[in-house]
């Protein structure tokens, strides 16, 4: 095919990279003495040759010549011992090679033809002398066997002769077509088909999860008894996906127990909302909830937020960094998905994972093969992938977390957020509202289709083990999905050339597709017009690929052309692969073959009712005997430095926070640079009021008490906004409930409490869930060095995400305390409830007694502290959470880089004073003139606890209990991830 | 006219928060492919006084928008080609490509070009600035951040030129967001950039001394603490930073604490930041 192979490598003249990219090299043990990086474009074409002088054009284009060199088809001149060159693997989407290609075709205006491409790859040159093994680590650290080749030559095997130039082309020739599927089959088979898949006649293989259980594939068979026919492949593979835990959320559809008929999500979730909307009348808030890609919340006359957190940890615990990418880039999408298109605003993000300075060595196959990825991989691999996803496309990540447990070293959590923004109306139109009607077409745009992110959907509903597919990973390209964003959103959208849309995400074009036919009762679909990355794919293939940056319109055909021509001039790819109908039906036809016809009833409902059982065994947790110390400043110093509480700010800082220039409060404040709980971040131009959100999570207080953990994440997520100044009456509130083992009926039951508690202080608070997302099964299951098997599960993970909209953000407060001589407060009341707490865990024990809170008591409080922040009499609040009092005093201290002197009550041991985490309460700071009205507004709430002033925190109880400067303070709060 | 020309006759600094009329003279902010800033970079023009149309840069090769028809051309921040190939690279030969002759011709007339951020890589790749002598070639680079990976913090710039662009301005307080920011080039070019005064703006610490390439004020090791410089001949910028994410007061990363200090002391709080003066110079060249 490709006659034609150039190599044009780069380098620069002084690589500015190459400081931190050794260390980091020599922190992993590595004994490099050296290292050069080479970037190498690999050109491939067959139909026109480049001259010499072509190529050294070329290579002028894809270099800065002030500080950079290129060689054609030359071995490098640089000193070494070792090349190891890692390049894609075939097929995987080469963002760079993309760019490079479009660059030489401006400049020559030509076209490369079909098969005829750019690839890009590295080339690090390494000095030292390493061992074989050693080599091989080495480049295991610079690639991820899933989506790079490495090719590694010593100095003696490069010779003068260089690095061969690798093509990576995809080699499918055959033209698959559907097969069907015998399932007239003992229960036994079925249960394998079931669990690993169909059988592929080609290869004798199977083909990974359907994630279907018995009582499943006996409807299916059933049904397709009923229709005389065998199913196809494609059929199956499709009810499998739409049918997935990871889309129809089975386990909190299902009844539970005699009490919950109607399943956890309508009876806990769903109804809290519609109770509260109810209560709220006139004043209701929401707009959409749970029924689009996000929920929506009224901002002002004008304008509509939505809100979306998605989970997104099996692929992040196989890559971290594409894992996270494509998380963060997929929930984008549900914001461009919901209703006709919402603009991305703001990204969120959190992540659970095991403490990165363990190394777990567990295995997910057996004889120590393939070993899990250590927490610190991880950590490093989610981190930078959400910020390249959120960075390139220009979204500002102003809000995020990161929790550490070693629950999570199997398998981490990794949560992705997004908040959008769009009129509510434009000429008449809302926009919240869509509909594909009969007759539109089928419209897929965006990037194209190959066979990365298969079995994605059944893959989540599982848990993690060997047999976890690795075609299930995905690859983000950030630029091309900005493209797509941008011509919607910015464009197609109010030129009204659509009448629906959604998002391809779990299940691809099998569930978009089919998901929008319900809008109009069905659809038809010419497979074979889906463009493709490369040839040979198959049919059911190419139904639930879950390849990135695509989504499906409903276009009527008075509007193609407009569509297309537009989508041309930027350069978005745009095929019209149906229509959709009212036929009832979802048919699909492959090269004039219909391969598959399922009624949308039985699709989307055929799907078999459960009755799951629980049952709740209350554990109890001895609490550590540890006597009061007579001092606190070591204590003091060592809870700063946990990891829990501690600053996370190398993830803030690699994180735009300033893009779209709505920055009010951010991720960091005061001098001090401490990490708030909360955001506020304007969204509308012009407008005084802004958007603040926060969160609450707490997974220590799952295994003591479910519905009380379920509450401390709502008021937490609550609270951390009503310390900025938002009113509780324009909060909402979105679940993620991240679950282990839920076939079993202990977790079963922790999951019922919870979503109890959900239901209850929901409703207290008068917070509506405008959205929420599951995620059933967090266990790692493998073996450890000895090959005994091992199950790692996460702690039952409920995050609680918070919007709500301040009416006028110039009136907004951030933490740090500011002014010497004002007076700092505690508000709400501290019981001695540590159960969970950090400081138990520091102190090595875990405790029965976790907060509970008096919600009518503390929405009162809320209120109060509302008016007076309105009023400008607050000089700084921060909500106290996990740590306690002491150390949101730290922090705030911290935050000013002022002293302040503390005198705490003496009516409970000094310690647990000062670290219990009762709900409910702040730290505010109070200019001295406003005492008194500060004190009318806000009651006996508040508690006068000292002033802000001098160098140090001073805290007394009688006697002094700790006296540490701030700046001490500050390096311990900062120590842990310094170096990250 | 030159631009020396243009200042002789108007003496009285640059224009004031109190509103001077909206001016007809309309600015083209490019977009595409990446391309990020442009909505937040309308916004702040607007607010000083100047129209602007964001148009996708193939409408602009299209030739359905003609770059006469303007006066200012802004390449804002972004991520062009997810900075494939070089931050800015591909963008510029993009433009060097398919516009160059178009761009030659806004650069001969009385125009201003303002690049930010990725803009500003995209000016140093297409050679706009320094341009010495209106020779467009790259004399210089603006390469990876000395610590290795993006940064987003606020920083502190002071002027180190009297030009349209500075006039009048004490202090930028803003934003940097970028992974390639560290401006290299040979001696011969620095020295030439300075003599000719063509640094527009240094990295400096709070209270306005230099940063002296210390972490984090200069935040990308960038040589002699430069964020941002102009062409040869003064009329085009290019600025590391985000002067447009940080219009408003509160949007800068230190007001809650200095609105406190302003009401104790009794003092109104502003509602706009310090950073509006470069556009106002931007957009006051045209008045």
């Amino acid at each position: 095919m490709e006659s034609c192979v150039h190599r044009i490598e780069v380098h620069y003249t002084a690589d500015p990279r190459l400081k931190t990219r050794t260390s980091r090299i020599r922190s992993l043990g590595f004994p490099v003495d050296d290292l050069h990086l080479i970037d190498v474009y690999t050109i491939a074409t067959s139909t026109r040759g480049f001259s010499v002088q072509d190529l050294s054009e070329i290579g002028a284009q894809l270099i800065n010549p002030v500080v950079q060199k290129f060689l054609m088809d030359t071995p490098t001149l640089l000193p070494f011992d070792y090349a190891i060159e890692v390049g894609f693997l075939p097929g995987v989407t080469d963002n760079v090679g993309t760019t490079a290609r479009q660059t030489i075709e401006d400049f020559f205006s030509m076209k490369f033809e079909e098969g005829e491409a750019v690839y890009t790859s590295q080339l690090f040159l390494v000095r030292g002398t390493l061992s074989p093994d050693q080599l091989h680590s080495l480049a295991d650290t610079l690639a991820n066997p899933l989506v790079n080749r490495v090719h590694i030559l010593t100095r003696t095997e490069y010779g003068d002769k260089g690095m061969a130039p690798v093509v990576p082309v995809v080699h499918l020739n055959e033209m698959p077509n559907a097969e069907p599927v015998y399932l007239d089959l003992d229960d036994e088979e079925l249960i394998r088909i079931g669990k690993e898949g169909i059988v592929d006649s080609r290869t004798g293989e199977r083909r990974g999860p359907l994630a279907l259980d018995l009582a499943q594939l006996h409807a299916i068979r059933d049904y397709f008894d009923e229709e005389g026919r065998m199913p196809t492949d494609i059929e199956l593979e499709s009810l499998a996906q739409t049918w997935s835990e990871h889309c129809k959320h089975t386990i909190f559809a299902s009844a539970m127990d005699d009490d919950v008929p109607r399943g956890l999500y309508k009876t806990f979730i769903q109804d809290a909302t519609k109770k509260i909307r109810k209560a709220k009348g006139d004043k209701d808030i929401c707009v959409s909830v749970f029924t689009d890609n996000s929920g929506a919340i009224i901002f002002d006359d004008t304008y509509l937020v939505t809100h979306k957190v998605e989970t997104h940890n099996s692929p992040s615990a196989l890559d971290p960094f594409g894992g996270a990418l494509t998380g963060i880039v997929g929930v984008n999408r549900d914001t461009i998905g919901f209703g006709l298109g919402a603009k991305p605003c703001i990204n969120v993000y959190g992540y659970c994972v095991g403490d990165p300075e363990t190394h777990p060595t567990l295995f997910r196959g057996k004889d120590a093969s393939m070993p899990i990825l250590s927490p610190r991989q991880i950590l490093d691999g989610v981190v930078r992938g959400v910020g390249v996803g959120g960075n390139c496309s220009g979204i500002p990540t102003p809000q995020g977390w990161c929790w550490f447990d070693n629950h999570y070293g199997g398998k981490p959590l990794v949560f992705a957020g997004t908040v959008g923004v769009l009129p509510r109306e434009i000429a008449g139109r809302q926009l919240a509202k869509k509909k594909a009607e009969p007759g539109d077409l089928i419209v897929v745009v965006g990037g194209r289709v190959g066979k990365d992110g298969i079995h994605g959907a059944t893959f989540s509903s599982e848990a993690l083990d060997p047999a976890s597919p690795v075609t299930a990973v995905q690859i983000g390209d950030p630029i091309t999905q900005k493209k797509l964003s941008d011509v919607i959103v910015k464009e197609a959208r109010d030129l009204e050339l659509y009448s629906s849309i959604t998002d391809n995400g779990a299940g691809g074009i099998s569930c978009s597709v089919a998901e929008m036919a319900k809008e109009c009762n069905g659809c038809h679909v010419h497979l074979d017009k889906v463009p493709l990355k490369y040839h040979g794919m198959a049919p059911w293939e190419i139904w639930i690929s879950e390849s990135q940056e695509r989504m499906t319109l409903a276009v009527p055909p008075a509007k193609l052309d407009a569509l297309m021509a537009l989508m041309q001039s930027r350069e978005v790819e745009a095929t019209v692969i149906g229509e959709f109908t009212a036929t009832g039906k979802c048919v699909v036809e492959w090269h004039g073959m219909v391969v598959m016809e399922v009624g949308l009833a039985f699709l989307h409902d055929g799907l078999p009712k459960k009755h799951l059982t629980t049952t709740y065994t209350q554990a109890t947790h001895p609490a550590p005997v540890t006597p009061c110390p007579d001092r606190l400043d070591a204590t003091m110093r060592s809870m700063l430095g946990r990891k829990n509480l501690c600053s996370k700010e190398f993830i803030t800082i690699q994180y735009d926070h300033t893009v779209q220039g709505g920055h009010v409060l951010g991720p960091v404040q005061g001098r001090g640079r401490v990490q708030s709980d909360a955001s506020l971040t304007k969204v509308v131009p012009g407008s005084k009021k802004g958007v603040g959100l926060s969160q609450g999570l707490f997974p220590t207080y799952s295994e003591i008490d479910p519905y009380l953990m379920a509450g401390a994440a709502i008021d937490t997520a609550i609270r951390g906004l009503i310390a900025i100044g938002v009113p509780l009456d324009t909060i909402a509130i979105l679940d993620n409930f991240c679950w282990c083992s839920s076939d079993e009926p202990e977790r079963l039951g922790q999951l019922k409490l919870a979503a109890k508690g959900c239901h209850d202080f929901a409703i207290a608070f008068g917070t509506p869930f405008i959205s929420g997302k599951d995620s059933m099964y967090n266990d790692f299951s493998g073996f450890d060095a000895e090959n005994n098997k091992v199950k790692v599960s996460v702690p039952p993970t409920l995050l609680i995400s918070s919007i709500g909209i301040h009416p006028e953000v110039m009136k907004s407060v951030s933490l740090d305390v500011k002014i010497d001589g004002d007076l700092v407060y505690v508000i709400g009341e501290t019981a001695e409830e540590l159960g969970g707490s950090e400081y138990f865990a520091q102190l090595g024990g875990v405790g029965d007694s976790v907060p509970k809170l008096d919600v009518a008591t503390a929405k009162a409080r809320y209120g109060r502290l509302t008016e007076a922040i309105s009023h400008e009499l607050v000089a700084s609040a921060f909500p106290v959470s996990h740590g306690g009092l002491g150390i949101a005093l730290a922090k705030v201290a911290i935050g000013g880089q002022l002293g302040m002197d503390i005198t705490i009550p003496t009516t409970m041991r000094p310690d647990y004073y000062l670290f219990a985490e009762s709900l409910g309460r702040f730290v505010v700071t109070v200019a001295p003139d406003r005492k008194r009205e500060f004190e009318r507004t806000c009651g006996a709430d508040a508690l006068l606890l000292g002033r802000v002033g001098g160098k140090n925190l001073r805290i007394t109880a009688g006697k002094l209990l700790l006296d540490i400067p701030v700046a001490e303070l500050e390096t311990a709060y900062k120590a842990p991830f310094r170096g990250y | 006219m030159t631009t020396s020309e243009r200042f002789a006759g108007r003496a009285t600094g640059p224009a004031h928060a109190s509103g001077p009329a909206r001016i007809d003279e309309k600015a083209l902010i490019m977009s595409g492919f990446g391309i990020n800033s442009e909505m937040e970079t309308k916004e702040v023009l607007s607010r000083a006084g100047m129209d602007a149309d964001i148009v996708h840069i193939n409408d602009v090769i299209a030739g359905k928008v003609r770059l006469a028809e303007y006066r200012l051309l802004v390449f804002p921040g972004g991520f062009s080609y997810g900075d494939d190939t070089g931050a800015g690279n591909a963008y510029a030969n993009r433009v060097r490509n398919n516009l160059w002759d178009d761009l030659l011709e806004f650069l001969d007339g009385d125009n201003l070009v303002l690049g930010i951020c990725n803009g500003f890589q995209i000016l140093a790749n297409l050679g706009l600035v320094p341009a010495f002598k209106r020779h467009y070639t790259r004399d210089i680079a603006l390469m990876p951040n000395r610590g290795g990976r993006l940064e987003c913090r606020f920083v502190s710039l002071k002027p180190a030129a009297d030009n349209l662009w500075t006039r009048g301005i004490e202090r930028i307080y803003c934003p940097v967001a970028h992974g390639e920011g560290n401006l290299s080039c040979s001696p011969e070019t620095l020295l030439r950039i300075k003599r000719q005064k063509q640094i527009a703006f240094t990295y400096c610490c709070e209270d306005l001394t230099p940063a002296y390439g210390e972490y984090p004020w200069n935040p990308n090791g960038s040589v002699e603490d430069i964020a941002g410089i102009t062409s040869a001949d003064g009329k085009v910028l290019g600025l590391m930073p985000h002067p447009e994410r940080a219009m408003e007061f509160v949007n800068q990363y230190d007001w809650p604490l200095r609105k406190e200090e302003m009401q104790r002391k009794g003092v109104p709080v502003p509602t706009e930041s310090v950073n509006m003066l470069l556009f106002r110079n931007a957009v006051g060249y045209f008045r």
